[in-house]
């Protein structure tokens, strides 16, 4: 280990050793009273990291002989998954608090699993890219079953950790394949072996490999495990796996196909789009009957997923800018919808049933219009910020001529607008039931505040987004 | 004054905004506040976009005070009139005070009303004044947002289903145009409406999964924009959201749909359709036509068997529609002019006699045809506004009604013998649903028990319809009012379309 590569991990290398010392500190002292002070400072080192990792030259660096990439696509992801991870770490301790569950491990498990999203969205090799995705998804074992004594959270844990260990093992049959056939695990080296005709046993290793990141981005057909384990989890669980990871996921998706696999676009690019027409529609569809608002997001992640791997198909430039502001956008309203969702109860219990939200505007007028906000954002309605997400994926698949795509994206967001605007006929023409409770302050009930005004506001330059995405998806597609 | 239309088109937004932030409270002072500042903006923009009539100048065909700046993603921010949008502009800020007006008796979340209100106007406004092809789409789907609130809120029993038909009907019509748009800003490299309507699409022929188009690109496009206009128009076949969500509105959002939402699927057609594909228009406008006699002659024969007043008036509205599509789509001066005229006097009319449905049902509470009858007994002044604007809704001369219909059943009559002939039967039918309407609601002697102490129209009322009857009788009396500032831009158009008809398509049109 040379100190350039050493300069080239440092954020990693720095959190994985705040991970380790927070532990100790945290076991040798006072255990779980220490679980807020915890959560703090994990937020503010993940801030701390972004802001590292932010202010960093432009250009690519490579570490440990191709192993570890570190470019502008890698950095826009780290960015995004380090503030995802920071904003629900901290908007979740009031939920915690209140239902016994504010324990240091949290935070803690949290950031190791973030290390691992960090590694996988800067793999440059296939074992990089599996250590990294192995560290994400462990972590996320243990925390879907954060709940021990409750059984939901532990069937959903177990049932999280069965398949994803399946799609693991599927994902490590398609790298291997992978390096039967091209002869290194180097991305680079993949790259320049695989060019317009492919050997078949690349083709077979391509296949598994997509199937096990469909699998961690929940696409259909391998999405069966997200509603059940996006309704046991503990919500602040819930509401990190629809965020970080899936951004992770989504990132890493894109940087295979088109480091490893750029030669054969046309081969891959059929596959993804299949996939990503059956995750738009499954979603819009199976979500319309859901009772519970935590499934009814996990089946609308799910058609979001379709969505972005929309601009991923369309395997240019542009198509992996969109997919990328989409993420941004996708996990921005997310966090706010999971934010409203930890503050529903009831007498103290949390609330998930959508019929529960009847009348809700009379409870909190202001965060039933953020709401409002944010389910015409999901829908993709003009002019939340949520559209011009929509916009960006259907840009890349008209632009790439493929147009049906675009039509069939369209087809199915309005299918799926119908469910978000359930929640709305809910909350502001519903009938009379017993009202949710509004609990007072708290970082939730600001987050979804916050995010509702971002909404709208956001169009006026999506942040400067785009243009980041730009650099970004110029950094990967060469 | 340079950004006279982005400070029209924001005021509203910004009143809403304050209403929003500031007024706290839902008590009648509070109400009566809310009421206030709404109608305070919606005066005040109304009066500075007189400054935008004064200063538009009808002999120039281009965009007249237009603004530009950059946006997001490539977009653009840009707006500005021509002698097309900027008489939809004033229609929309004329009606706006007296819809708000109207709504003075309100009491349930009046704030949140006036709001809904005021963002729709922003909305609206930006509809006919956006100059780019994103920008544009942006309002005309944002503009969905706030009328399903007023539906959902303050609509009727069957409010729910109404709102969700509503909203994802024209979702459902508006995504299709989408793509379209993004295939245009594709093929164009721009979402500059100017720019746009300068480009050339292609009308080769292609083959979608073995289907072969015909007029190609241009053909795909335009029947994306077609189903998203013929949706929002609304054109027979696809019109059945409208009886629901005229039924189910509170009276103002009636007003605001018949009046002003509808207009905008017109104003497509005239602002994409026909400038950016003449040559799918020239080959889809048959089929328009006659798709328009169906709507005039069907819809009006399903008028006639209402029994809900505010369904027949939708009913009669869709038919009035009829006249405008086939208007626009005879594609010459007489008929896109009368189209224009037929869309602003409708605009005038509907929203005069969903006012006057209104004034009965805030005092009786029901919309049966039925439960009327001899209101003339205890409400002279009722039926004397009543009878004027059924006589302009059938189209007695001297109404503006008359003129609309008069110049589009002119220009069908040149473009298509046929289809006017069948149009003008409309004409009859409306006279038969509208004066048998007035003759149950208003005439006959007074036997309800229920109507012996219903009050005339109160002084407010009465003078929220004194505008309205006199722009109808003004531009009855005087239709160069209007044409004098449509006729130059729409020979423009026309000149341009002619010019973008390649001459075989035509003759190969002619021998088909």
């Amino acid at each position: 280990m040379t100190s350039a590569d050493f300069q080239i991990v440092l954020p990693e290398f720095l959190l994985a050793v705040y991970s380790l010392a927070a532990l100790l500190f945290a076991v040798y002292t006072g255990k779980d009273k220490t679980a807020r002070l915890i959560t703090w400072t994990t937020a503010a080192a993940f801030v701390l990291a972004a802001v590292i990792i932010a202010s960093r030259a432009s250009g690519a660096n490579v570490a440990f002989n191709g192993m570890f990439v570190d470019d502008a696509f890698a950095r826009f992801a780290k960015v995004g998954i380090l503030l995802a991870g920071a904003t629900v770490l901290v908007m979740s301790q009031d939920y915690m608090k209140k239902h016994d569950m504010l324990k240091f491990e949290f935070p803690i498990i949290v950031a190791l699993s973030t290390i691992g999203m960090m590694v996988m969205v800067s793999a440059g090799d296939l074992m990089a890219l599996y250590m990294g995705l192995e560290l994400m998804s462990l972590a996320l074992y243990v925390i879907a079953s954060f709940r021990r004594d409750s059984v939901r959270s532990s069937e959903a844990g177990l049932k999280y950790f069965v398949l994803g260990s399946l799609s693991s093992g599927l994902l490590l049959y398609g790298a291997s394949l992978t390096y039967g056939f091209a002869g290194t695990t180097n991305f680079a080296g993949i790259l320049s072996v695989v060019q317009n005709d492919a050997p078949l046993g690349v083709l077979f290793g391509l296949v598994f490999m997509i199937t096990g990141m469909a699998f961690k981005v929940s696409a259909v057909p391998f999405h069966m495990w997200t509603p059940d384990v996006y309704e046991g989890a503990p919500t602040p669980v819930t509401a990190f796996f629809a965020t970080a990871p899936k951004l992770a996921a989504m990132a890493l998706f894109a940087r295979v196909l088109h480091d490893a696999f750029g030669g054969i676009s046309t081969e891959w690019s059929q596959i993804v789009s299949l996939i990503a027409v059956a995750s738009m529609f499954l979603g819009a569809v199976a979500g319309i009957g859901q009772t519970d608002i935590k499934r009814l997001m996990a089946y609308s992640s799910i058609s979001h997923m379709g969505f972005a791997l929309i601009g991923v198909a369309s395997g240019t430039v542009v198509g992996v800018q969109a997919a990328l502001i989409y993420m941004a956008i996708y996990v921005v309203m997310n966090i706010g919808t999971f934010a409203f969702i930890m503050t529903m109860e009831r007498d103290g219990q949390p609330v998930t049933e959508i019929k529960a939200l009847n009348r809700y505007w009379q409870v909190s007028p202001t965060k039933a219009l953020a709401v409002l906000f944010l389910m015409f954002s999901l829908a993709g309605v003009p002019p939340m910020v949520g559209f011009f997400g929509k916009l960006a994926v259907l840009q890349a698949a008209v632009a790439a001529d493929m147009t049906w795509l675009a039509f069939a994206g369209v087809i199915a967001s309005v299918i799926g607008a119908f469910y978000y605007l359930r929640i709305v006929y809910y909350m502001f023409f519903g009938s009379d039931v017993e009202p949710l409770d509004n609990p007072k302050g708290g970082v939730a009930n600001v987050a979804v505040l916050v995010v509702g005004v971002v909404m709208l506001v956001g169009i006026i330059n999506l942040f400067g987004v785009d243009t980041m995405a730009m650099t970004a998806a110029e950094a990967l597609v060469r | 004054m340079e950004n006279v239309l982005s400070f029209i088109i924001f005021l509203p937004a910004v009143a809403a905004l304050v209403l929003a932030l500031f007024l706290r409270g839902d008590d009648a002072v509070a109400q009566l506040n809310a009421k206030r500042l709404a109608l305070f903006a919606t005066v005040i923009t109304f009066l500075i976009s007189l400054f935008v009539i004064a200063q538009f100048d009808p002999s120039n065909t281009g965009f007249q005070m237009v603004e530009q700046a950059e946006w997001i993603m490539g977009l653009q921010y840009k707006m500005g009139v021509d002698g097309i949008s900027v008489l939809f502009v004033m229609l929309t800020t004329f009606l706006m005070p007296l819809v708000i007006w109207s709504t003075w008796d309100m009491k349930v979340r009046v704030k949140e009303y006036m709001i809904a209100f005021l963002l729709l106007e922003t909305l609206m406004l930006g509809v006919f004044c956006a100059l780019d092809l994103m920008l544009f789409y942006v309002f005309f789907e944002a503009g969905l947002i706030p009328m399903f609130l007023i539906i959902g809120i303050w609509g009727g029993a069957n409010r729910i289903y109404a709102s969700f038909k509503f909203f994802l009907y024209t979702f459902l019509g508006s995504v299709l145009m989408l793509v379209a748009m993004i295939a245009m800003y594709m093929d164009a490299g721009t979402t500059d409406i100017v720019a746009l309507m300068a480009h050339e699409f292609s009308t080769d022929t292609f083959s979608v999964l073995g289907v072969q188009v015909v007029g190609g690109m241009q053909m795909l496009a335009f029947l994306a924009f077609f189903a998203s206009f013929a949706v929002k128009m609304p054109m027979w076949p696809v019109h059945t959201w409208l009886p629901d969500a005229h039924v189910q509105a509170p009276t103002a959002g009636s007003v605001v749909l018949a009046a002003i939402l509808l207009k905008m699927g017109g104003y497509g057609f005239l602002r994409f359709s026909i400038p950016m594909f003449p040559v799918a228009s020239h080959m889809m406008a048959d089929i328009v036509l006659w798709m328009s006699a169906i709507a005039i002659v069907y819809t009006s024969l399903v008028a006639l068997v209402q029994s809900d007043m505010k369904k027949l008036i939708a009913y009669s509205s869709v038919a009035h529609m009829g006249y405008v599509t086939a208007g626009i789509f005879s594609l010459n001066q007489q008929g896109v002019d009368g189209a224009i005229f037929q869309m602003i006097s409708h605009g005038f009319i509907s929203g005069a006699l969903f006012l006057s449905v209104g004034v009965i049902y805030d005092r009786m509470h029901t919309r049966e045809i039925d439960a009327y009858g001899g209101l003339v007994n205890r409400m002279p002044a009722y039926a004397l506004v009543f009878m004027f604007f059924t006589m302009a809704n059938v189209g007695l001369p001297g109404t503006s009604g008359f003129v609309g219909e008069f110049l589009t059943l002119m220009g069908m009559f040149q473009a298509n013998t046929w289809v006017a002939m069948i149009a003008t039967t409309g004409v009859i039918l409306s006279a038969a649903y509208a004066l048998w309407l007035y003759r149950r609601v208003v005439m006959g002697e007074l036997i309800k028990e229920s109507l012996k102490t219903i009050k005339d129209l109160t002084p407010r009322e009465k003078w929220i319809i004194a505008p309205l009857v006199a722009m109808t009788l003004l531009l009855g009396i005087y239709p160069s009012l209007v044409t004098d500032i449509i006729g130059p831009s729409v020979e423009a158009l026309l000149h341009n379309y002619n010019a973008a008809l390649p001459t075989e398509t035509v003759a190969a049109a002619v021998t088909h």
